[in-house]
């Protein structure tokens, strides 16, 4: 990459009213209608934006609120008072929590780096990628400035094995016999989300943004049809089981995504018989024995792989552990084995911050692939009734296009500036030279051990205060 | 020590009461509350302080008692609306209980730790136990203060009364009202108060041994006067809720009087940026210092610094550039405005960062050459001191302050017309909901609730000076290395 990458976000508001952990206002009894209400005095304006009388004692929801309390501290007579709300506590699961799918929306809406006043508000520490912090420069490192643009920081991957060497022809020319890897601009893949009631227009929308940020958008191969053709550059087909008759329109493509099967050998060769320029990325469930696919892959040739974890996070056959820890340790074996810089690690499953980009890379990964995040963007509420085949509450297939393409690339866009803060702060400049850096984080499991773990001895004679 | 309610009319607590028409007013209730929850007034009895009452832990509840069953006790449910893990709602209420009375909460409410799981909120003092013996009675000869100059060198001694200080907190992301509270009360407390950077308002000039100025990277209304006017300089080189990145002061927050103050345009956002684009090394920060020294020969230099990994590395850099302090912010620690990113991610807590620094300084040799600070989540009392027993010298406090002047945490100190409850904010209408007297008063008797639990701690552990629990990591114990089976034996206890 040459010229500068930004991604140009703008408003794309929500199309219906949005959830907020702001509660139920309960109105008691005995209101004296007294001439200076509180309600008259919201430094936020609410009860006039919502057009409400004053003098009404009505319950509501608010999503305009800001929690300040000076109403329910005001009223003389005691009679404001507020609860959390149930409906936004109900939002999403334990990983899928509701603060992360407000941030998402809020990110898709406004394309901007989520910002808040007072200290961090959440836990100590967590399981998975919550259990590390990441490194910052100080006094005897200097750092990037990368978000406000002063200083270039490079997001840019690449997809395939580099080549350990160059070669010239006799009149100096570079030669191109070597397949050349695929270039994205930030370390970002889109996939087709594994739930949702999307249609048609989304999946445009969904392309048009991959095309937008420059990305990819992975996709079983037989969607690509109609208006979706024409944006064939920016799409990865899925390509199931090689079968020739699916092979048809794979002209064109940088890339495939194949699943892992047993007769992957028998796949590629098909594949390759088709088309041998065709880089083939391929896709390994996260399970135990996903290190050994990886290097029996990498012998015979294969340079790209897509590791997927479960929806939250986790191996896809043991629910305790996490993906942070199977990207370290395939990383590690790949670096060991020398070969290391011959493949491209993407990983996928519970990425749903942008936090994670940095981590996954910080822990050996190139690139991440993303999939709910791009329907939370949406302002699906994961309430997953379409997975029962429910009405979608928010009818996310009913969302044009144009603003299904803004709202992802809102989304990107404050992800990847949130990426440029993280490694402006380690000053990284490259996102290629994150990748593996665990000296520059910090993990809680040893962390804490290291600090604390001498201090278990409950003495004879002594209390805990 | 002057009680100090809340400047609100309707106090938030922890419990609601109800009472019913079945009340017959006989008074029982007005007369057994030990907190003066209950009123009698012109020939009935109202609720007036629900705020007070402590529920269900109450010694000698009226609710039981009542000989007509009027009266029953709810949790407040706007009570539970207020904070977050590191600052739940038992903390926010306790900390508001102790900036009105000057006395940590007996009863109903939580003042030690928060729920965060992990550092202050999983490690416990290991005190000797009581066993039959009655309180032991507080010790006044017990010193709490901080030598503030450890180097032998003809800079300013200072020695503060209590150990901790104001953290900066700059003109601009605090009203004026809000600084002078601070400032007041640090000088009445016999202690400091940093200005942040934001310039330094004239207003402060009455205190001016009390306060500390802050030299940042944006150099915010710095002048040769500023720095020779005090006699402790701070150089801010990262906060630890954005380490590695620069300030930020919307435009929105750019008044008139900022402006003029930090020597810039109306209306515009400031950046302070990120790091001082004069120092890349060691040898550059002494040039910073040898500076200050020149403008002001006998001030005390601070450096803050944040928590990276090699925390150790730039401890003993600070020591060899000639600081007197190093002041280490840890990552959880408070900001009028950051991204939510940096908060949670970027750098180490606090509880990790200090046994490092403390530990290395100790091998090179010089620990007692310099006084370490430690910021960033300090909380409550027993904050202060499990961090010092893990080798702090002191703290900074920030966040603690704010609670006192009636911050329930709602983070949006940012947004449009700042605080809406007065207290980070330029806003003049907001502004005007404190008054200095009422916020000074309420941080005087805060931090005098946090001097007698030191105290009382001290006198637990058999130390006649705070100095003394300086390192003693052998009087903390962690819940999550003891034996299972010892956990669940205290549960029940208050752990």
């Amino acid at each position: 990459m040459t010229s500068k990458y930004m991604i140009h976000t703008q408003s794309a508001p929500n199309r219906l009213k949005t959830l907020t952990t702001s509660g139920i206002i309960a109105w008691e009894e005995g209101c004296l209608n007294c001439p200076v209400c509180v309600k008259d005095q919201c430094v936020y304006g609410v009860y006039d934006n919502r057009c409400l009388d004053v003098r009404q004692m009505i319950d509501s929801i608010d999503n305009q609120c800001m929690n300040c309390l000076r109403c329910v501290q005001g009223c003389p007579k005691e009679l404001i008072h507020k609860s959390i709300n149930p409906e936004y506590k109900a939002l999403g699961d334990s990983y899928w929590t509701p603060d992360i799918i407000a941030s998402l929306w809020d990110q898709a809406e406004t394309g901007k780096i989520p910002v808040s006043g007072a200290g961090y508000p959440g836990p100590f520490s967590g399981p998975g990628f919550d259990s590390m912090w990441t490194d910052m420069s100080e006094i005897v490192r200097p750092t990037r400035d990368g978000i406000h643009g002063r200083e270039y920081i490079s997001t840019d991957i690449n997809i395939g094995g580099a080549p350990d060497h160059l070669s010239f022809t006799a009149s100096g020319e570079l030669e191109d016999n070597f397949p050349f890897p695929a270039e994205i601009p930030l370390p970002i893949i889109l996939s087709l989300p594994p739930i949702g009631s999307w249609g048609e227009s989304t999946v445009k929308g969904w392309a048009m943004a991959a095309r937008e940020l420059g990305t990819f958008l992975s996709l079983p191969h037989d969607m690509i049809k109609g208006d979706l053709v024409s944006l064939k550059e920016s799409l990865i087909p899925v390509v199931d089981n090689g079968e020739p008759g699916s092979l048809k329109e794979m002209e064109g493509f940088a890339l495939l995504e194949v699943p892992w099967r047993e007769d992957w050998k028998e796949i590629r060769e098909r594949i390759k018989e088709r088309n041998p320029s065709t880089l083939i990325c391929w896709r390994i469930p996260l399970v135990k024995e996903a290190a050994e696919k990886v290097l029996c892959l990498v012998n015979s040739g294969a340079s790209a792989f897509y590791l997927k974890g479960t929806e939250n996070g986790r191996h896809v056959d043991d629910d305790t552990a996490f993906i942070k820890e199977a990207i370290r340790s395939i990383h590690v074996t790949l670096v060991e084995k020398g070969i290391r810089d011959k493949v491209t690690l993407l990983v996928g499953g519970g990425l749903a911050m942008a936090e994670h980009v940095a981590k996954s890379i910080i822990c050996g990964a190139d690139g991440v692939v993303i999939d709910l995040p791009i329907l939370i963007a949406l302002e699906c509420r994961m309430c997953r009734r379409c997975t029962k085949e429910l009405p979608c509450p928010v009818e996310i297939g009913r969302a044009e296009p144009s603003w299904v393409a803004s709202r992802v690339t809102n989304l990107i866009g404050a992800w990847h500036n949130q990426l440029l803060e993280v490694m402006g702060a380690m000053g990284i400049r490259d996102v290629r030279r994150l990748r593996g850096e665990t000296g520059r984080a910090m993990f809680y499991e040893d962390l804490d051990r290291n600090t604390f773990g001498s201090l278990g001895t409950l003495r004879e004679g002594y209390e805990l205060e | 020590m002057v009680i100090t309610p809340s400047r609100f009319r309707n106090p938030i607590g922890k419990f609601r009461l109800h009472r019913s028409n079945e009340c017959i007013v006989c008074g029982k209730c007005v007369d057994m509350c030990p907190v003066g929850v209950h009123e009698l007034k012109a020939g009935r009895v109202i609720t007036k302080n629900h705020y007070r009452c402590t529920g269900p832990d109450c010694a000698n509840p009226c609710y039981l008692a009542c000989p007509t069953g009027a009266l029953t006790v709810k949790k407040n449910p706007t009570f539970e609306t207020m904070g977050d893990l590191r600052w739940p709602p038992d903390l926010i209420v306790s900390t508001w209980h102790m900036a009105e009375t000057g006395e940590a909460p007996l009863r109903g409410l939580e003042y030690r730790t928060g729920d965060s799981g992990g550092g202050f909120d999983r490690l416990r003092l290991l005190l000797p136990s009581l066993s039959s013996h009655e309180m032991v009675p507080l010790d006044d000869e017990i010193d709490i203060g901080l030598e503030l100059n450890k180097r032998d060198n003809s800079s300013h001694k200072i020695k503060i009364d209590v150990p901790f200080y104001g953290g900066g907190m700059s003109y601009g992301s605090v009203s004026i009202v809000t600084m002078l509270s601070r400032v007041r009360a640090a000088a009445a407390l016999g202690t400091f108060c940093s200005t942040g950077e934001g310039g330094y308002p004239d207003e402060l000039m009455p205190y001016d041994d009390h306060v500390i100025t802050q030299v940042a990277t944006g150099l915010f209304g710095v002048r040769e006067d500023t720095i020779q006017r005090v006699r402790i300089v701070e150089f801010k080189y990262a906060q630890g809720a954005k380490p590695g990145l620069g300030g930020h002061l919307l435009g929105d927050k750019v008044t008139p009087a900022v402006a003029r103050m930090r020597e810039a345009v109306v209306g515009y956002p400031l950046f302070s940026p990120f790091p001082f684009h004069s120092v890349y090394s060691v040898e550059d920060h002494k040039k910073h210092v040898d500076w200050i020294k020149a403008t002001n020969p006998r001030a005390l230099i601070s450096v803050k610094v944040s928590t990276p990994t090699d925390v150790d590395m730039v401890a003993i850099g600070s020591y060899h550039a000639g600081a007197h302090i190093l002041h280490l912010d840890g990552s959880y620690g408070g900001t009028g405005a950051a991204p939510d990113i940096a908060k949670k991610n970027i750098a180490m807590p606090i509880e990790y960062a200090v046994p490092k620094a403390h530990r290395f300084l100790k091998e090179e040799g010089v620990r007692d050459k310099i006084t370490l600070i430690a910021s960033g989540g300090i909380r409550t009392p027993h904050d202060v001191a499990k961090i010092i027993a893990l080798g702090a010298d002191g703290v900074c406090t920030g966040t603690a302050e704010l609670i006192a002047l009636e911050c329930i945490r709602c983070h949006n100190c940012e947004s449009g017309r700042g605080c809406a409850r007065g207290i980070a904010t330029t806003d003049s209408e907001l502004m005007d909901l404190m008054h200095m007297d009422w916020g000074t008063q309420r941080i005087i008797n805060l931090f005098m609730a946090w001097r007698k639990e030191l105290i009382r701690i001290l006198t637990r552990l058999g130390m006649k000076s705070i100095q003394e629990l300086v390192g003693r990591t052998d009087c903390l114990v962690h819940l999550d290395y003891m034996e299972k089976a010892t956990v669940e034996s205290l549960s029940g206890t208050r752990t």
